[in-house]
C-alpha cells in the first residue's frame, strides 16, 4: 500500500507570509523585550529577499519564525499559504556561524540531511558527492571542516543546505565572517545555486551592498524593536556578477536611495545602546 | 621553554634551499626529542642515585624511608617466592578486576546520567542539589558502609571504586551536553534530525571531549577506590599488600606495591589515550604535535 499522498500545498500564492507579527523575549532578569513589531513582509515564489537593518534590531528573529523554532507572540506565520506547525522539510538554512559537524568528514556532513531524513547511507553519499561537485570541493570529501578554509567550510555549509532541496532557503548573515573576495565569490555560488532551485529566499545582512547586488526585493528594517521601515524592489537584470555590478549606475543609484533609509536607523540604534549603556 | 623551542626549530641562516631547511627541521626536532628523553631518564637516575647514596650514607633511614635497592628487591622476592597472602599476580588480578569493574560501571552510569540530565532541564533542577550533596560526601567514607553491607570480597571494592568514577565522569558529560553548539544542534534540527538523532550525532560527539578527558582522572580514581577498600578489609589485592606492609613496619613494601600500582596506572592511562585518539581523530592536531 502506498502512503496516501499529503494534501499538495496550493499552487500559488506567496511562498513566506509574516502578517503583522509581534515577538517579545523574556530575559533572563525578567524583563520584557520586544524584537519584533508589527511586521509584516511577503516572499513572492522564488523571490530572492534581503532584509537590512542596524545589528541586533531583529532581523535574524524574522527567521527564526519562519523556521518555527520561534513562535509569534501575535500575528501569523504562514509557509506556502499554511501556519507554521513545526520544523518545515522545505525549509533550508544557512547559519552566520560555522554551524558544520567538525567531527564529520565534508562527505557525511553533506550527506547528513538526507541521513537524517531516512534515506540509505551509501545513496546519500552518492547524492552528497555530486553536490560537493557542484560547489567545487571534489577533492576535500574526506576533510575534516578544520582543515578547510572559512570560505570552503561555507561551501560546505551551501552543499549541505541544499542538498535537502529546500523550497525555502533562509541565510542568516551567511558570508559575514569572510573576507572581502571570498565574499564575493560565495555572493556569485549562492546566486548560480538559487537560480537552478529556484528556492524562494530570506537573506539577512547588515551589508546594504550584499542585499542590492542579490535581491529582488530588499526590506528595510528600523532600529529595534523592529518594523519594515521600507522596502524596494531591485530592478537589475539576471544573472547577475556581484563584483561587476556595484559599478553600474543603476547599483549606485539604489545604494543611495537606500542608504538615507537606512542610516536614520543606524543612528537611531546606536542612540539607543548608548543611552543603554550609559543608563 | 618557548625560547628553546624556537632556537631549535630555527633554521641556521645560511641554509637557502626548501629541502635543506626541510633537513634541518627535522634534525633539530629530532635532537630536542632526543633532549627530552634524556632529560627525563637522567632525572630518574638522580633521584634514585641520591636516594640510595643517602640510604647507604644514613643520612635517609632505611627503615622509614625504605631505598631503591630494597623496593627492587622486596619486587624480586614477590615475582619470585609470591607475597605472604599468594602469589603476587593474583594480587594484581584481583586489584585491576576491582578497578576496571569499578571504572567501567561508573562511567557508563556517569555517562548515560550525565545526558540524560544534560538534554532534560527539568530532570536537571530537580535532581542537581541532590547530586551536590552526594558529590560534598567524602567518598572514601562510604568504604566502610560497603564493606560492612558487601562483605571482605570483591563487591566491596567495585561499588567504591564505582562511587568514586561516577561523579567525576558525569559532572564532565553533563557539562559537556550543555555546551553543545546551539547553532549546531539548531542546524541539525533543520537538516531533518530528530531528538533521538540530534542526541547521537551532535550531543555525544561533541561532549565527547569533555567525557574522555574525565575518563583519564576518574581510572585513578577507581584504582585509589579500589586499594582503599582493600586497605578497609580484603583478603587479596595490592591494597591489602600494602596494609600488611604497614602493619610490619616494611616502609621496602609499601613503596614496591606503590611501584606496582604506578605502572598498572600508566599501562591503563597508555590505552585510554590510544581510544581516545581513535576517538577524536578528527581533531586538529594540538601545535606542540607529539
Amino acid at each position: 500500500m502506498t502512503p496516501a499522498p499529503l494534501p499538495s500545498a496550493p499552487a500559488s500564492g506567496p511562498a513566506i507570509e509574516l502578517v503583522d507579527v509581534t515577538r517579545r523575549f523574556v530575559t533572563p532578569d525578567a524583563k520584557v523585550m520586544t524584537a519584533l513589531r508589527d511586521f509584516t513582509m511577503t516572499v513572492e515564489r522564488g523571490e530572492f529577499v534581503c532584509v537590512v537593518g542596524p545589528t541586533g534590531c531583529g532581523k535574524s528573529t524574522t527567521l527564526n519564525l519562519v523556521t518555527g523554532l520561534a513562535r509569534p507572540n501575535v500575528g501569523e506565520v504562514r509557509v506556502f499559504g499554511r501556519p507554521i506547525t513545526g520544523i518545515s522539510p522545505d525549509i533550508g538554512f544557512v547559519f552566520q556561524a560555522d554551524a558544520l559537524f567538525p567531527w564529520r568528514s565534508v562527505l557525511d556532513n553533506v550527506a547528513a540531511g538526507p541521513v537524517f531524513r531516512g534515506m540509505r547511507k551509501a545513496e546519500a553519499h552518492d547524492k552528497a558527492r555530486d553536490w560537493i561537485d557542484r560547489v567545487g570541493l571534489k577533492r576535500f570529501e574526506q576533510h575534516y571542516p578544520h582543515q578547510l578554509s572559512g570560505g570552503m567550510r561555507k561551501r560546505v555549509a551551501l552543499a549541505q543546505t541544499f542538498i535537502n532541496e529546500p523550497k525555502i532557503l533562509l541565510l542568516d548573515e551567511p558570508f559575514s565572517a569572510l573576507d572581502i573576495q571570498t565574499r564575493t565569490l560565495m555572493q556569485d555560488e549562492l546566486l548560480g545555486l538559487w537560480s537552478d532551485a529556484r528556492a524562494s529566499v530570506i537573506f539577512v545582512t547588515h551589508d546594504l551592498e550584499e542585499a542590492i547586488a542579490m535581491a529582488d526585493k530588499v526590506y528595510v528594517l528600523t532600529a529595534g524593536p523592529a518594523t519594515v521601515k521600507s522596502v524596494y524592489t531591485i530592478d537589475l537584470p539576471r544573472p547577475r556578477v556581484t563584483a561587476e555590478i556595484r559599478y553600474e549606475p543603476a547599483f549606485v543609484d539604489y545604494a543611495r536611495l537606500i542608504w538615507n533609509d537606512l542610516r536614520e536607523e543606524v543612528q537611531r540604534s546606536h542612540n539607543q545602546a548608548s543611552a543603554a549603556a550609559a543608563a | 621553554m618557548s625560547s628553546i623551542i624556537a632556537q631549535t626549530l630555527d633554521p641556521p641562516a645560511t641554509l637557502t634551499s626548501p629541502s635543506e631547511i626541510e633537513i634541518a627541521a627535522r634534525h633539530a626536532s629530532r635532537r630536542r626529542r632526543q633532549i627530552v628523553v634524556a632529560a627525563r631518564i637522567g632525572i630518574l637516575v638522580a633521584v634514585l642515585a641520591g636516594w640510595e647514596l643517602g640510604a647507604r650514607s644514613g643520612v635517609i633511614d632505611p627503615f622509614f624511608f625504605a631505598s631503591p635497592s630494597g623496593i627492587a628487591e622486596q619486587i624480586w622476592t614477590w615475582v619470585t617466592e609470591g607475597t605472604s597472602q599468594g602469589p603476587l599476580w593474583e594480587q594484581i588480578l584481583v586489584t585491576m578486576e576491582e578497578t576496571v569493574l569499578g571504572f567501567l560501571i561508573g562511567a557508563a552510569g556517569g555517562v548515560v546520567c550525565g545526558i540524560v540530565l544534560g538534554r532534560n532541564r527539568l530532570l536537571a533542577d530537580i535532581f542537581s542539589t541532590y547530586i551536590k550533596v552526594a558529590n560534598s560526601i567524602p567518598r572514601v567514607v562510604l568504604g566502610s558502609i560497603f564493606i560492612i553491607a558487601l562483605g571482605l570480597g570483591m563487591a566491596s571494592k567495585v561499588a567504591l571504586a564505582v562511587v568514586m568514577v561516577f561523579f567525576v565522569v558525569f559532572a564532565n558529560a553533563f557539562q559537556g551536553v550543555r555546551e553543545a553548539d546551539r547553532a549546531m544542534i539548531a542546524n541539525a534540527q533543520i537538516l531533518g534530525a530528530s531528538s533521538y538523532q540530534i542526541t547521537r550525532t551532535v550531543i555525544i560527539p561533541s561532549a565527547m571531549s569533555w567525557i574522555l578527558a574525565s575518563l583519564h582522572v576518574s581510572f585513578g580514581f577507581a584504582l585509589v577506590g579500589a586499594v582503599v577498600g582493600e586497605f578497609l578489609g580484603a583478603k587479596k589485592g595490592v591494597g591489602l599488600l600494602i596494609s600488611t606492609a604497614q602493619g610490619s613496619f616494611n616502609a621496602d613494601g609499601v613503596f614496591a606495591a606503590m611501584v606496582i600500582l604506578a605502572v598498572l596506572a600508566l599501562v591503563v592511562e597508555g590505552l585510554i589515550t590510544l581510544v581516545e585518539n581513535r576517538l577524536v581523530k578528527w581533531r586538529p592536531v594540538p601545535f606542540d604535535g607529539h
